[in-house]
C-alpha cells in the first residue's frame, strides 16, 4: 500500500532531519555550561511537555496562507502569491521534526556527555587537528547515541497520527491515519486489524535491535 | 611526500617562573626548574601542591597566567598542545576505546600524516618495546590494567618525542605489578635517550626512577636535586617528612664548637650534629632517619628509653622509642636476624654526630 511507502519516507526524512539538527545542539549543550546552557535546555524541553496538539497548530500558524511566513514573504516582495507551505509533505517533515527534536537532543546529549574528555585531550596532545579529534575521535564515540536517537525518532515517527493528520494532504496519510480511518469511516475492522499490527511488529523489532544496542554497549564498557 | 616533520630536538626543558591562579588561589607559585635532555625529572607532592597542573601547562593543555616554558630554546607558552610535539602518558590511560592497539599507537603517526609503511614500522617497533606485539588488534576492554599501560606507553613514544610527560600512569596499578613497570618503564627511557617529566606522590617510585625529584607544596618547589641528595639532606622539615620516614627533635642552639652544633631540647636533652649555618639560640629541628639509629652502641649521640611500639613491616621492624616526655623517636631495623627489644623494655640508641641534620622551618 502507498501509505506504508509514505509513512517509511517520512519517518526516515524525520530522522535524518533531526539528526542534523540535533547533533550542533546535543554538541553545545553537552560541552557548555552556565546561564547559555540553561536556556538552550529549557527551548528544548518545555516544548516536549506541551500538547502536541497545541504544537502542531502553531505550525499551522506559521505555514498557513495567511499565516506568518507567507505574510512576511509578501510583505517584503519576494513574492506575490501565498505558497501552498502547509498539506503537503514538507510540511508533515517540519512538523514532526519539531516535535521528536527533543527526543533526539537528549539522547545525543546524554551519549556526548559520557564521552570521556581525557580521550579528547589525549588526541589533541598527540598532534591530532580538531578536525581530525573530531571525525576519529568524538564522532565515533557518539555513534551509539546517534543510532540510539535515530532508533527512538524512527520508532516513534511510523506510529504518529496527529501531526501527519492536521498537516498533510490526502495523498499523505500515513498508516496511523488509515487505520483510525478503517475503524472510524469505512468500519472495515479486518484491515484495522491488519495494519496495526502491521505497525506493531515493525515497531518491536526496532525496538528489540534498540534494546540490543544499549545492551552491546554496556558490554563494550563504552 | 612525507607529513609534518617529527621533532629534532634533543629535549632540554626549561620552566621560567611559571604562575597559575585559579579563582584567587596560587596554584602554582613561581615554579622554575631546568631539566637536561634525556634526564628523568620526578614532580613530587601531596595531592594539590600543582605538580598536576605544572605538567598540564607544559603539555599546553592549561595556560600559565606568567613565566615561559622552552623546550631546547624555543619559547612553546603560546604554542598550543597539538603542535608542541611532546609525549603524553595519562593517569588513566586514556586509551581509545574504539581502536585497537595497533591503531591507538598509530594514531600519532596518523596525526602527522605520515606515510602507511612507515606507520606499520614504527608501531611494531613500540609494540615489540613494550612487549605487546602478540596484541596488536586487541581492543583496551580486553587488555589488563598493566596491559593498557604499555599500550598507553608506546603510543607516548612511538613519533620519538624528545620530551614525554607522564600523570601518575602507575597509579591505578597494584604493587607488585607497579615495582616491574617501574623498572620496564626506566630501562625504554634509557634505551630511548628521552626527557621525562613524571607526577607522582609515591616517595619510593620517585626515588626509583628520578636522575631529580622536585618536592611540591602548595604550588611551590621546596627542594629539587638527586634522590639520594634530598633523602640525606632536606632542606626543611616537609621534605624531610614527605620522603620517607623522620625524626624531628625540637629545641634551640646553645653553643656552637669545631663546626659542631649542639642543641638542647626542652625536656633537657643535648644532641650534637655538624653546625651547617645555625646561630646561636635559633630554634631549630634536629633531622636524624631512622634507619640512621642503633641499638648496638657507637659512638655519638646516645639516648636512652622505653620502647613503645612495635612494628613488623616485613623487611624492617618499626619502633617507636620515648628518650623524654616531649619526644618519640623511630627506629628502623633491618629484619636481619637480630631480635628487637620488645615494648615496656628499656634500650639505648646511638647515631653518629655527622649524620644529624639541623633543619630550620
Amino acid at each position: 500500500m502507498q501509505a506504508i511507502w509514505v509513512t517509511n519516507w517520512i519517518s526516515l526524512v524525520v530522522t535524518v532531519t533531526a539528526l542534523l539538527l540535533g547533533y550542533p545542539v546535543a554538541y553545545y549543550l553537552a560541552n557548555r555550561s552556565g546561564p547559555r546552557f540553561t536556556l538552550v535546555i529549557f527551548c528544548i524541553v518545555v516544548p516536549y511537555f506541551t500538547s502536541i496538539i497545541v504544537r502542531t497548530y502553531s505550525w499551522m500558524v506559521l505555514l498557513g496562507t495567511d499565516g506568518l511566513i507567507n505574510d512576511s514573504l509578501i510583505r517584503i516582495g519576494l513574492i506575490q502569491a501565498p505558497i501552498k507551505l502547509l498539506y503537503n509533505k514538507p510540511a508533515i517533515v517540519i512538523g514532526m521534526t519539531y516535535v521528536l527534536l527533543p527526543y533526539m537532543v537528549l539522547t545525543l546529549y546524554a551519549a556526548m556527555k559520557s564521552i570521556d574528555t581525557n580521550l579528547l585531550r589525549a588526541a589533541r596532545g598527540m598532534g591530532a587537528s580538531g578536525a581530525m579529534t573530531f571525525f576519529r575521535i568524538y564522532l565515533p564515540l557518539s555513534l551509539h547515541g546517534v543510532i540510539s536517537g535515530a532508533l527512538i525518532v524512527f520508532i516513534l515517527s511510523i506510529g504518529f497520527f496527529i501531526t501527519p493528520a492536521l498537516m498533510g494532504g490526502p495523498p499523505d496519510a500515513m498508516i496511523a491515519m488509515l487505520i483510525e480511518r478503517s475503524v472510524e469511516i469505512t468500519i472495515d475492522w479486518s484491515a484495522a486489524a491488519i495494519m496495526s499490527l502491521l505497525l506493531l511488529a515493525v515497531t518491536l523489532i526496532l525496538y528489540a535491535i534498540y534494546y540490543r544496542l544499549t545492551d552491546i554497549r554496556r558490554l563494550m564498557g563504552a | 611526500m612525507t607529513g609534518s616533520p617529527l621533532p629534532q630536538g634533543k629535549g632540554a626543558l626549561d620552566l621560567q617562573a611559571l604562575v597559575k591562579h585559579y579563582g584567587s588561589e596560587r596554584v602554582v607559585d613561581q615554579v622554575s626548574a631546568v631539566i637536561r635532555p634525556g634526564e628523568f625529572f620526578s614532580l613530587l607532592g601531596p595531592s594539590g601542591s600543582g605538580k598536576t597542573t605544572t605538567l598540564m601547562m607544559i603539555a599546553g593543555f592549561v595556560q600559565p597566567d606568567s613565566g615561559a616554558i622552552r623546550v631546547d630554546g624555543a619559547d612553546i607558552t603560546r604554542t598550543p598542545a597539538e603542535r608542541r610535539g611532546l609525549g603524553m602518558v595519562f593517569q588513566n590511560y586514556a586509551i581509545f576505546p574504539h581502536l585497537n592497539v595497533f591503531e591507538n599507537i598509530a594514531f600519532p603517526l596518523r596525526a602527522r600524516h605520515l606515510p602507511d609503511r612507515e606507520i606499520r614500522k614504527r608501531v611494531q617497533e613500540a609494540l615489540d618495546l613494550v612487549r605487546l606485539d602478540r596484541f596488536a588488534s586487541r581492543y583496551a576492554r580486553q587488555l589488563s590494567g598493566g596491559q593498557q599501560q604499555r599500550v598507553a606507553i608506546a603510543r607516548a613514544i612511538v613519533y620519538h618525542p624528545p620530551i614525554v610527560l607522564m600523570d601518575e600512569p602507575l597509579g591505578a596499578l597494584d604493587k607488585n605489578l607497579r615495582y616491574d613497570m617501574q623498572v620496564e618503564l626506566k630501562d625504554i627511557q634509557q634505551r630511548l635517550g628521552m626527557t621525562v617529566v613524571y607526577v607522582t606522590h609515591d616517595q619510593e617510585e620517585a626515588m626509583n626512577l628520578s636522575d631529580r625529584i622536585a618536592i611540591m607544596n602548595r604550588g611551590r618547589i621546596e627542594q629539587a636535586g638527586e634522590p639520594g641528595v634530598i633523602y640525606e639532606n632536606p632542606t626543611n622539615a616537609f621534605v624531610a617528612r614527605f620522603l620517607g620516614e623522620a625524626n624531628l627533635i625540637e629545641g634551640t642552639i646553645e653553643a656552637i664548637r669545631d663546626g659542631q652544633a649542639s642543641l638542647l631540647t626542652r625536656s633537657g636533652l643535648r644532641l650534637l650534629a655538624p653546625a651547617g649555618s645555625v646561630q646561636p639560640n635559633q630554634a631549630v629541628s634536629l633531622f636524624i632517619r631512622p634507619e640512621k639509629l642503633s641499638f648496638t652502641p657507637g659512638p655519638g649521640n646516645r639516648l636512652t628509653g622505653i620502647i613503645k611500639r612495635r612494628s613488623f613491616l616485613g623487611n624492617i621492624n618499626r619502633l617507636s622509642i620515648q628518650v623524654a616526655p616531649d619526644t618519640d623517636l623511630t627506629v628502623d631495623l633491618a629484619n636481619a636476624g637480630l631480635e628487637p627489644p620488645p615494648p615496656g623494655a628499656k634500650a639505648t640508641i646511638t647515631w653518629p654526630i655527622a649524620h644529624g641534620v639541623f633543619l630550620t622551618q
